[in-house]
């Protein structure tokens, strides 16, 4: 197919016929044809065997196993969790971004540098630099080991990047003029940021919280030395899942899996609508 | 994390891919090397990786073992056992208790005899031990301290580490050993865990976590609380009056060939069981006598005490206890476990 749409192109382009949008060009094609079979196979396929395997349940059994009360219970901690941290998130990590762009002090390269840090960190190191902070042994006096306060902490540290990453260039390709011109029209500062700048951020922002949210309910590594994973009060979905897989019980497994899946989904698609709405309100 | 376990089956995959590309390489490569080197492939639970350098390198000074190569993988014994499902290569395979070795007989890949052997098929065994704070400052003595108000306990989560369960099932059974009933065990059982103070994942966790401050107590096995120290942990442990025996599995796969059997035999031989003796590990063979850096009294490592529990004898084997204790709905420590989480 695609060789042969790569030896009529040039005919194509010469007799200037308007294309479809259907006809692709042979490299587009082939582009289109090698995204999607990588797409698949390394999300779509596995996505689905969750699925699957999840439905092996039926509906009786999937039910049983998300309303069993522990598991009840780790999914509503990790999902009010990871929405709690996300809303940190846009506000912290907008601050932030909109500090290393705007504004000059000392040691602000190294702090742009060290920002990526947490998500760098492999995340049982992170674990462990949270437990050596926040644990029983702090120099900061601070012991929140072994509570809710240890999950939320872990999550803010893992997820700190995404909102400021996906920020940053946003705020720094802004044109210093449009805010001028504002200013000149009479908008005044708070004005300007809600009119101006943060219709055109907002975009940005709600894919740095989808992502910061769908790290957050996937997270395990960093907080489970913190968390001391009690049933029904730190237990996060993902040790749930693990409880699970150690037990033989993959369809359970799945089944947890795949409500965080239809979790993440759903946020994501309300980020969605929510930007639009906010995007088109500031035109 | 919600996608683990395609991510785990792709990493299995993926390692199983390895394992499978270095060997398609490695073979003509060895064959050309002249000498006619056989690979044995372990496959074995986290804490062995340090205990199985001595024994690799004893074996291959032996006659059976000169000609032998290894390759080695640790991991949770849990995990280690899917892999091998997932096509992880394995000759020999050395798992921290008996339900990861039944996994592995479903499925055929080891033969249904294994436990056939004067052994019964295990290859190191430990007890559980009761591990505290430098100088004891709590004073703990006895299984009853554990339950008292204050008393914070560390011990890994038995869902997420089977090898956890040996710690809960030695809880449990001293209350038995001891003449209580079944309902004087869940209600000891269920003090426990009140007083538990973090469910790490594993055991490794465990003990990170106690060593970073968490609890007063933390239950880990004697050879692990032994290891850690003689590497340079700064805690106590004791062995109490009534505790289980840990035994720990091991077995050739189906298609293994005559060295893994003859790496196997040397784990069991005398002097396979010293080299795991000096890493804390009870030999069987009460005539072995090593140094055993990190125990309380290194010359005498292994107490024997007052009455120690075995999975067969006192707790109906694991097949029986399994079900019994850990089945996901109905139980006993898994019913006991969400109901702790709701005081």
């Amino acid at each position: 197919m695609a060789s042969v749409d790569i030896a009529t192109a040039p005919d194509a382009a010469r007799t200037r016929r308007p294309r479809t949008r259907r006809s692709l060009t042979g490299g587009s094609g082939l582009a289109l044809g090698v995204t999607m079979i990588w797409f698949s196979l390394l999300v779509l396929i596995p996505l689905t065997a969750v699925l699957i395997s999840a439905a092996g349940l039926g509906l009786g059994g999937f039910w049983e196993v998300v309303t069993q009360p522990q598991t009840a219970a780790a999914l509503r901690l990790t999902v009010v969790e990871s929405l709690m941290v996300t809303a940190l998130n846009v506000v912290m990590g907008t601050a932030l971004a909109w500090v290393l762009v705007r504004d000059r002090f000392w040691g602000k390269s190294l702090v742009d540098i060290v920002i990526d840090v947490p998500f760098a960190l492999p995340t049982i190191v992170a674990g462990l630099v949270l437990l050596s902070l926040y644990g029983p042994s702090s120099p900061l006096g601070v012991n929140v080991a072994n509570t809710r306060i240890a999950v939320f902490l872990a999550l803010a540290f893992v997820t700190l990047p995404f909102v400021v990453r996906t920020v940053q260039p946003v705020l720094e390709s802004l044109e210093l003029d449009v805010e001028e011109a504002a200013a000149s029209l009479g908008a005044g500062r708070f004005a300007a940021f809600r009119r101006v700048i943060l219709p055109s951020l907002i975009p940005a922002i709600a894919a740095g919280a989808a992502l910061s949210f769908a790290r957050g309910i996937s997270e395990y590594g960093s907080l489970v030395l913190l968390s001391g994973n009690l049933p029904a009060q730190t237990e996060v979905a993902s040790v749930r899942v693990l409880t699970f897989i150690e037990n033989g019980n993959r369809e359970a497994a799945s089944a947890v899996a795949a409500i965080m899946l239809l979790v993440a989904l759903l946020v994501i698609l309300v980020l969605d609508v929510i930007q639009r709405r906010l995007a088109r309100r500031g035109d | 994390m919600s996608h683990k376990s395609p991510v785990r089956l792709l990493a299995a995959a993926a390692l199983a891919a390895s394992v499978f590309a270095t060997s398609a390489c490695s073979d003509p490569a060895s064959g050309t090397g002249g000498g006619d080197k056989q690979q044995v492939s372990i496959v074995g639970f986290s804490i062995l990786k340090t205990a199985n350098k001595q024994l690799v390198a004893d074996f291959q000074k032996s006659d059976a073992g000169k000609d032998v190569e290894f390759s080695e993988s640790y991991g949770p014994s849990g995990d280690q056992a899917r892999a091998v499902i997932a096509g992880l290569k394995a000759d020999e395979v050395h798992l921290s208790l008996e339900p990861d070795m039944t996994k592995l007989t479903d499925e055929k890949l080891v033969a249904d005899d294994w436990k056939s052997g004067p052994n019964k098929g295990i290859v190191t065994q430990s007890v559980v031990s009761i591990v505290v704070r430098k100088g004891n400052p709590k004073n703990i003595k006895v299984w009853a301290d554990l339950i008292k108000p204050g008393v914070r306990i560390v011990t890994p989560n038995p869902g997420s580490s089977g090898s956890a369960k040996w710690n809960i099932l030695a809880a449990y059974g001293q209350v038995i050993a001891g003449g209580g009933s079944d309902a004087d065990a869940q209600d000891y059982l269920k003090k426990f865990l009140g007083n538990v103070a973090a469910f790490p994942g594993s055991a490794k966790d465990a003990t990170t976590t106690f060593e970073g401050g968490t609890g007063d107590v933390l239950l880990s096995y004697e050879n692990e609380a032994i290891q850690a120290r003689a590497a340079g942990a700064d805690f106590d442990y004791l062995i109490p009056d009534q505790t289980l025996l840990i035994q720990n599995p091991g077995a050739v796969t189906t298609d293994a060939g005559d060295a893994a059997k003859a790496f196997l035999d040397f784990q069991l031989s005398k002097e396979g069981q010293t080299d795991y003796a000096k890493q804390g590990f009870r030999p069987f063979d009460d005539s072995v006598k090593v140094d055993v850096p990190g125990a309380n009294d290194p010359a005498d490592a292994f107490p024997t005490p007052e009455t120690l529990l075995t999975i067969d004898k006192d707790l109906g084997g694991w097949g029986e206890a399994n079900t019994k204790y850990f089945d996901e709905k109905d139980g006993i420590v898994t019913k006991l476990i969400a109901a702790s989480g709701k005081s």
